[in-house]
C-alpha cells in the first residue's frame, strides 16, 4: 500500500506516476500554508489575545477568522525592497530555502495508513536532516541583508540551532530504541499495537514512557523554531528582528509561513512519536478508513502539542545566548544521554 | 534574599572590564563593530541613541548621544507667565505628569511666600502618588517586555487604565493634568471620587501581587536580571542617580521622607523599600515595592483628608517677587527639581530643571562595559529612562 493505490483507490482510476508525483507536490503546497493559517490564528492571533486580556482581530470574517488571509494578500502587494548594500541573489533566495526545508518535512509525516505522501524508512533521520536545513536559509538572510542586526540574527540563529540539533535528535533516539524503527509509520503500528505491562487497552504511546524524551523534544522545537524563551536571532527588542530586519513584502511572508509551518510540522512529529499519530488503538490499523480519520486525529493532536508550544512562547522571558547554549549542553544533552541508557537498559531486561 | 556584598560586586564589575579590555587588546585581533542602537530602536523608549563598540556579542565600550528629543523647555518657560509654564512642564516625564507639577510650583510657592491650604496639600500629594502608580505600572510591563515576555505590558496597560481613570476624574486630563496652581489647586475633588480611588488601589495591590509572581518569580527574568549591570552605591552616587535605582543600590534616600518640601507624606505612615544588591533585579524589584507602597499612601491619604478650602489667597495675575529658590521632589523616575531665578515679572527670568533620567542615564558607559549586547537591553529597561525627562 502507498501513497499512489490511495490516490487511484480516491479517483478510481489508474494514476500514472507523473500525475500522483503532482498531486502529491499540490497536497504539499497547500497543506504547509494552511497549517501556518490554521497555528497563527488559532493561537498567534486569539489565544495570545486572550491571554492578554484583549480580544484580537475580529472584523475580518467571523471572530477575524479571514486576518491572515488579509494580511498575506497585504503582504503580497507591497513593494519588495533590496537593501542597496544586499548580495541580491542571496537575499532572494534565503526565505526559499527556508521555506523548502519546511515543506521537506511534510513529506514524510504520516496521517492514515496510506495517506503519506513518501514513506521512507528512514523517514525520522530524514524528516531531523531537512529540518536543519532551515538554517542555511536564516544565515543565509542574515549574511546577505548587510546589516549589522540581521548579521548578529543569523549568527545567533547557527549557533542556537547546531547547539539544539542534538538534544532533539537524542530526545528522539529514545522512541526509535524502544520501537525498534526510523519508519514513522511502524513508530505509530508500534504505539498502537502496544501494551503497558501487559495491558494493551490504550496501546502503549510512547509519551507514558519517554516523558523525559518528549520534554527535551518540545524544548529542543521551541529552540528550532525560535520562539520565546529562545528567540534571541530575531528577539525584536534587541535586535530588532534580526534575519528578518531588512526583509519586506512576500519574501517575509515567506518567513512567517516558514516559522508557523515549522512549528506545526515539529508538532506532528511530536504527535507521531509521542502521541501515537493519526491512529487509535482500537481497530484494524490496515482499515482504509483510517484514510479519512487519520488526518483528524492526528490535527486533535497537533493542536494539542502546539497549544504547548505556544503557551511557552506567550509566556516566558527570553534568554541570553551563552545561557542558551549551557542550558543545550550542560543540562539537555546529558539528560537525553541518560534517557537513552536507560530506554537501553529497559529494552534488554524487558 | 541573597545579597552580594559590595566588595565582591567591585570586584566582579572589575574583572568583566579587564576582561573585556584584554581581550581586544592582547587575544583578538578582529577589527571589532560599532553597533548604532537608536535613535530608532524598540528598546530606547524613543529617541535614545547608543553607540556600542562591540567585540563579538561583548561591548567594550557604549555611549550614549541624547538630545534628538530636545524642546528647549527651559527656554521656552522664559517667555510664559507662571500658570502658563506648568502646560509645557507636563510634557517633560509623560508618564508622570501631574508630578512634573509640583516641584515647580512649590519653588513658585516659595518665592511668593504662599503656602497652599493642608486640603490642597493632602490632594496634591495623592495625586503625586497616583501618577508615581500610573508611571510605574508601565515599567513593570514595559521592563518585562524588553526581556522578551509579551504578555506583562498588556497586564500593565490594563491596570494602569485604573488608575488614569481616577485622575482624569479628577483633572479632566488622562496624561497632562495641569491642575496644580500657586497657592492650591484647580479644583475641589468630584463626588464619590475617594471610594472609587481606594477599590482602584485594591486593583493596583492585586496587580503588584500578580507581578511578584508572574515576573520576578520567573527563572529566566531572575536569570537574566540577576547580576546584570551592578551599581555599587559609592558610583551610583557619584553619578547623581536618584530614585528607585540608588534605592536598589541600598542607598536609603527618599525626598518624599528627606526633602523639605511642603507635602503631605510626614502625616502617613510609610516606608522606604531598599535592595542591597544594586543589580537589574534589584531596581524591579524596589519599583514593584513603591508601587505597592504608594497605594497604601493614597489610602492614607484619603482616609484624613482635611476639609477647607483647596486655595489660597493669590492675586489674579501673578507676579512673582525677584528672588531665587529651587523645590525638588521624588519623582517617580528619581529626584526632579526646578531652580526658579525671577526678576519681579510676569515670567520667570531663568528656569533651570534637574530631571532625573539626564543623570541616571550618565552613568551607562560605565555600566555597559564588558556586559553582553542582550545586557544592554535589560540594564537599559531598569534603569528606566524617559526620553522627555533626558531632553526636556
Amino acid at each position: 500500500m502507498s501513497a499512489a493505490t490511495l490516490i487511484s483507490g480516491l479517483l478510481a482510476v489508474e494514476v500514472p506516476y507523473w500525475a500522483s508525483a503532482i498531486i502529491k507536490l499540490g497536497v504539499v503546497a497547500l497543506v504547509v500554508p494552511t497549517a501556518a493559517l490554521v497555528l497563527g490564528y488559532v493561537f498567534l492571533l486569539k489565544m495570545m489575545s486572550f491571554m492578554q486580556s484583549r480580544l484580537g482581530p475580529m472584523e475580518a470574517g467571523p471572530y477575524g477568522t479571514l486576518q491572515l488571509l488579509a494580511d498575506g494578500l497585504k503582504f503580497i502587494q507591497k513593494e519588495d525592497i533590496f537593501p542597496e548594500k544586499a548580495d541580491r541573489a542571496v537575499f532572494a533566495l534565503a526565505p526559499l530555502v527556508v521555506l523548502v526545508s519546511t515543506f521537506l518535512i511534510y513529506v514524510v509525516i504520516p496521517t492514515g495508513p496510506d495517506a503519506v505522501v513518501a514513506q521512507l524508512d528512514v523517514g525520522i533521520f530524514y524528516a531531523l536532516a531537512v529540518s536543519s536545513l532551515s538554517v542555511v536559509g536564516i544565515l543565509m538572510a542574515g549574511w546577505a541583508s548587510a546589516n549589522k542586526y540581521a548579521l548578529m540574527g543569523g549568527l545567533r540563529a547557527a549557533g542556537q540551532l547546531i547547539a539544539y540539533e542534538l538534544p532533539l535528535v537524542l530526545a528522539v533516539m529514545g522512541v526509535v530504541i524502544q520501537a525498534g524503527t526510523l519508519d514513522l509509520q511502524k513508530i505509530v503500528a508500534a504505539q498502537a499495537n502496544g501494551e503497558i505491562f501487559g495491558w494493551g487497552g490504550i496501546g502503549n504511546p510512547f509519551i507514558l514512557t519517554q516523558f523525559v524524551g518528549f520534554f527535551i523534544f518540545l524544548v529542543a522545537v521551541q529552540a528550532e523554531t525560535t520562539q520565546p524563551p529562545f528567540d534571541m536571532p530575531v528577539a525584536e527588542s534587541e535586535i530588532v528582528g534580526g534575519y528578518q530586519v531588512e526583509y519586506t513584502g512576500f519574501r517575509f511572508l515567506f518567513f512567517f509561513m516558514g516559522e508557523f509551518g515549522t512549528a506545526f510540522a515539529f508538532a506532528a512529529l511530536a504527535a507521531v512519536l509521542f502521541l501515537g499519530g493519526w491512529a487509535l488503538p482500537w481497530g484494524d490499523l490496515t482499515h482504509w478508513g483510517f484514510n479519512i480519520a487519520g488526518p483528524a486525529i492526528m490535527l486533535v493532536k497537533v493542536l494539542a502539542v502546539s497549544a504547548l508550544i505556544f503557551w511557552f512562547r506567550f509566556t516566558y522571558p527570553r534568554l541570553r545566548e551563552d545561557q542558551l547554549q549551557r542550558l543545550a549542553w550542560k543540562f539537555l544533552i546529558p539528560l537525553s544521554l541518560v534517557n537513552i541508557v536507560v530506554t537501553g537498559i529497559f529494552k534488554v531486561v524487558l | 534574599m541573597t545579597a552580594v556584598g559590595a566588595d565582591q560586586r567591585q570586584q566582579m564589575a572589575y574583572v568583566a572590564t579587564q576582561a573585556a579590555d584584554a581581550r581586544l587588546n592582547v587575544e583578538v585581533e578582529t577589527e571589532g563593530m560599532t553597533l548604532n542602537i537608536g535613535p530608532q530602536h524598540p528598546a530606547t523608549h524613543g529617541t535614545l541613541r547608543l553607540v556600542a563598540r562591540l567585540d563579538g556579542e561583548q561591548v567594550v565600550e557604549a555611549e550614549p548621544i541624547m538630545g534628538y528629543m530636545h524642546r528647549g523647555y527651559e527656554k521656552l518657560a522664559e517667555v510664559r507667565t507662571y500658570p502658563q509654564v506648568t502646560t509645557l512642564i507636563n510634557r517633560i516625564d509623560w508618564l508622570g505628569s501631574f508630578a512634573n507639577e509640583v516641584p515647580f510650583i512649590l519653588a513658585a510657592e516659595k518665592l511668593m511666600e504662599v503656602e497652599a491650604p493642608p486640603r490642597a496639600q493632602w490632594i496634591r500629594t495623592a495625586l503625586f502618588e497616583l501618577s508615581r502608580i500610573a508611571n510605574i505600572t508601565l515599567f513593570l510591563g514595559d521592563m518585562a517586555v524588553q526581556l522578551g515576555a509579551l504578555t506583562p505590558v498588556f497586564m500593565a496597560f490594563r491596570d494602569r487604565e485604573f488608575v488614569l481613570n481616577q485622575i482624569e476624574a479628577v483633572t479632566g486630563g488622562r496624561f497632562h493634568p495641569n491642575f496644580d496652581r500657586i497657592g492650591g489647586l484647580k479644583d475641589d475633588l468630584p463626588q464619590g471620587w475617594i471610594n472609587d480611588t481606594k477599590q482602584a488601589m485594591e486593583k493596583i495591590r492585586d496587580f503588584c501581587d500578580e507581578f511578584e509572581e508572574l515576573v520576578l518569580g520567573n527563572e529566566i527574568f531572575e536569570a537574566r536580571s540577576r547580576g546584570i549591570g551592578i551599581v555599587p552605591p559609592e558610583v551610583g552616587l557619584s553619578y547623581g542617580l536618584s530614585g528607585a535605582n540608588i534605592r536598589a543600590s541600598g542607598v536609603d534616600w527618599d525626598l518624599r521622607r528627606d526633602g523639605h518640601e511642603a507635602l503631605a507624606y510626614d502625616q502617613v505612615d510609610w516606608k522606604v523599600w531598599t535592595h542591597p544588591d544594586g543589580d537589574s533585579f534589584a531596581r524591579y524589584w524596589v519599583r514593584l515595592q513603591e508601587t505597592r507602597e504608594a497605594t497604601h499612601i493614597v489610602d492614607q491619604l484619603l482616609d484624613g483628608l482635611p476639609s477647607g478650602p483647596i486655595m489660597a489667597k493669590v492675586p489674579r495675575i501673578i507676579k512673582v517677587p525677584a528672588g531665587e529658590a529651587y523645590a525638588a521632589t521624588e519623582n517617580p523616575l528619581g529626584e526632579m527639581g526646578y531652580y526658579i531665578v525671577s526678576k519681579g515679572d510676569l515670567v520667570p527670568f531663568r528656569v533651570k530643571i534637574r530631571s532625573a533620567s539626564f543623570s541616571n542615564i550618565s552613568i551607562t558607559p560605565w555600566l555597559l562595559k564588558g556586559v553582553y549586547v542582550p545586557d544592554i537591553i535589560t540594564i537599559l529597561a531598569s534603569l528606566y529612562f524617559i526620553l522627555g525627562d533626558i531632553d526636556r
